[in-house]
């Protein structure tokens, strides 16, 4: 009887055995880093926004603090957007007629807002409030990165799940003083600071299922 | 039973006389190879059809959700966990007879362990479909699995609902290893028996170059006997966890120590049953009656009433435990059991697990494939009953009676029932097409000359 095999059947089988295990075991590694991703997450991705608005030069060369704009960061879930008549309060005299700002203009005069481009944005799922995060000394850097480094936004953390409980299991690594919410670029002064802080703000990280999916 | 009682006249013989080896391979090989008898057609037709019905109500569960099902408050488990655990409970004759048997030396198990073990993957594969659409979103069933996930969160590992995940995901796999480990000899006795080309590279493949050396035959045995003692242990602890399910959970009527035995007990009795309940069929339309003789039909039957015997102990226990803890939710739930709203389903059980079975005693019921087939169906039944029983009265009445409530499946909870039930016989009829329903190496070895291997 004629074989049914050709003789390389033999090797390729045997490489088969192998290379199924390494396929599978590289497909949920592929899974696992794709996931994590920026092609997913959106890390350091510039999104496009209605006008070219630089945190750079508007936080670190000028020195406007984060609340002038977002206003309800220290009381309310979302820190909120600035109107319109928050940049009007300087650009009617500032660059006013710079063409780079004219949809501003418009929108000052139509009463329409400017329709932002949303960085970070949660799922519905979750339930984020800002006001307890600022209250119990979580700086604006720790979540939203360097903004006073970036000409234009982006996200510099992934906002999955492993992240928000990263620090919630441990929020002695980034919990500052109250006086240094805004600060960017603030380092602890010594190793135990967070822990005391901890006692000081009377912090009880909560990690229970119901605290953000409600 | 050892050789020795082999050789007590009056035992019929688990192969009947006249057979060499060459007899074994063309009668059960053949039945591969022959012409698809029209009968076949008819029957994986019909199956096929309950097939279709388990996709429309899969189908209508994805756009709709578990609304379509008759649960409820307070009655959260219903159709899906009953018959999560049916199924799962079917599924251990099959290691039993491969694996436990085949320690003890039980020959008689050589001719019914390969379609026992083929329908253990099935009835596997039908409980797991459960679990995967109770969750209401299948799409996300991976969550049950521990993997590093950007939710920076492990599976509930207290939970007896993920030791679940892993007692059935490593009893489905090491089934499914044993079986086809087993079947690689005749696969490569197909290989050599087939004509066509294209069945001599498919059954070629599947034989994964067996020659029968005696090196493959070596390490065969090797690999036969360590998947067995590592099936042994999961024969007890499947149906254990299963019964963890209810046990963890502090409520009346499920939260008892005796679950685990008293689960395995009737796991096995219901998986007898089941293999009962297809042999008989299948040895009189195959003419398998040389193989599959009125001698493994009776010892069938002895061990579903062992198994059946224990499950009655252990519904005497929970009767029994309820009087004695003094405890009037658990009276209330015995009491309620037999004499409430659900005391049809409850006495349907004991007549069906426990006074039916009780005919086996008698040489010529047990004896007699009719009587045997009908009997199997009876368990098959009672054991569905059983746990819908467990899981709905425990349930409906909740501590509070003004959470009282009522549960029934609705049309879609029974389609997918009746539809699983056809995906596990269309499933079987596939087998029965393509592969050797008997072992033929195995057969050969307990021909009279045979040697015994070990």
């Amino acid at each position: 009887m004629a074989q049914i095999f050709h003789r390389s059947t033999n090797t390729i089988s045997r490489l088969s055995i192998f290379g199924g295990i390494f396929l599978v075991a590289g497909l949920i590694g592929l899974f696992a880093v794709l996931d994590r991703s920026s092609y997913n997450t959106g890390v350091g991705v510039v999104l496009a926004q209605p006008i070219p608005f630089s945190h750079d030069h508007h936080t670190a060369a000028l020195g406007i603090s984060c609340v002038y704009c977002h206003t309800s960061v220290e009381d309310s879930a979302f820190a909120g957007i600035p109107p319109t008549a928050t940049c009007m309060n300087c650009h009617n005299l500032i660059w006013n007629q710079s063409p780079m700002l004219a949809a501003v203009r418009e929108s000052y005069r139509t009463g329409e807002p400017i329709r932002w481009t949303r960085v970070h944005d949660l799922p519905d799922y979750v339930y984020f409030n800002h006001g307890i995060h600022v209250a119990k000394g979580i700086g604006c850097e720790s979540c939203h990165g360097r903004v006073d480094l970036m000409p234009l936004i982006m996200k510099t953390e992934s906002l999955q799940m492993e992240w928000c409980l990263d620090c919630h299991r441990q929020p002695e690594s980034r919990v500052r003083p109250l006086s240094e919410i805004y600060t960017m670029g603030w380092r602890p002064e010594h190793a135990d600071q967070g822990t005391r802080l901890i006692a000081e703000h009377d912090i009880n990280s909560k990690v229970s299922c119901s605290t953000c999916h409600r | 039973m050892s050789v020795d009682d082999r050789m007590v006249p009056h035992k019929p013989a688990v192969i009947a006389p006249g057979h060499t080896s060459a007899t074994v391979s063309d009668q059960i090989g053949e039945i591969v190879f022959r012409k698809t008898p029209r009968w076949w057609y008819f029957a994986f037709g019909g199956s096929f059809v309950l097939v279709m019905l388990l996709l429309m109500a899969l189908t209508k569960l994805l756009v709709e959700g578990t609304g379509i099902w008759g649960l409820n408050n307070p009655v959260g488990w219903g159709f899906a966990i009953i018959n999560f655990v049916w199924w799962i409970g079917i599924g251990h004759a099959g290691t039993l007879i491969s694996a436990i048997l085949l320690l003890l030396r039980q020959e008689w198990r050589t001719s019914i362990n390969r379609f026992a073990e083929a329908m253990t993957l099935f009835a596997v594969a039908c409980a797991g479909l459960y679990p995967l659409i109770h969750v209401g979103r299948p799409w996300l069933a991976y969550w049950l699995l521990p993997y590093p996930n950007t939710m920076g969160m492990w599976p509930q590992f207290r939970s007896p609902l993920v030791w679940d995940v892993f007692a059935v995901s490593t009893y489905a796999t090491v089934s499914l290893l044993f079986w086809y480990v087993g079947l690689i000899p005749d696969l490569a006795t197909l290989r050599d028996r087939s004509r066509s080309p294209l069945k001599q590279k498919i059954y070629g493949m599947l034989a994964m170059g067996w020659r029968g050396s005696a090196a493959h035959w070596h390490n065969y045995e090797t690999a036969y006997l360590l998947l067995a003692g590592l099936a042994t242990p999961l024969v007890v602890s499947v149906h254990t966890v299963v019964s963890f399910d209810f046990a963890v959970g502090q409520l009346p009527g499920w939260h008892a120590t005796i679950f685990p035995p008293y689960f395995v007990a009737g796991a096995i009795f219901a998986g007898f049953a089941m293999v009962l309940t297809l042999a008989i069929p299948l040895r009189a339309v195959f003419n398998l009656h040389d193989f599959i003789t009125i001698r493994h039909i009776q010892n069938m039957c002895k061990v579903m009433l062992a198994t059946g015997l224990i499950v009655a102990y252990g519904y005497l226990v929970e009767i029994f435990m309820a009087w004695y803890s003094g405890h009037w939710l658990e009276q209330f739930m015995i009491l309620n059991r037999i004499t409430g709203p659900y005391r049809y389903h409850w006495w349907a059980l004991i007549l069906c697990n426990i006074l039916v079975v009780q005919l086996l005693w008698i040489r010529r019921v047990r004896t007699n494939p009719v009587t045997a087939w009908i009997i199997a169906m009876f368990v098959n039944v009672g054991m569905w009953l059983e746990r819908f029983v467990i899981v709905v009265t425990s349930l409906h009445r909740d501590f509070l009676p003004s959470s009282w409530g009522m549960y029934s499946g609705t049309f879609w909870d029974w389609a997918t029932f009746i539809g699983s039930i056809g995906l596990f016989l269309a499933l079987l009829f596939l087998f029965l097409r393509f592969l050797p329903m008997i072992s033929i190496f195995e057969m050969r070895t307990i021909l009279p000359k045979g040697e015994s291997k070990s």
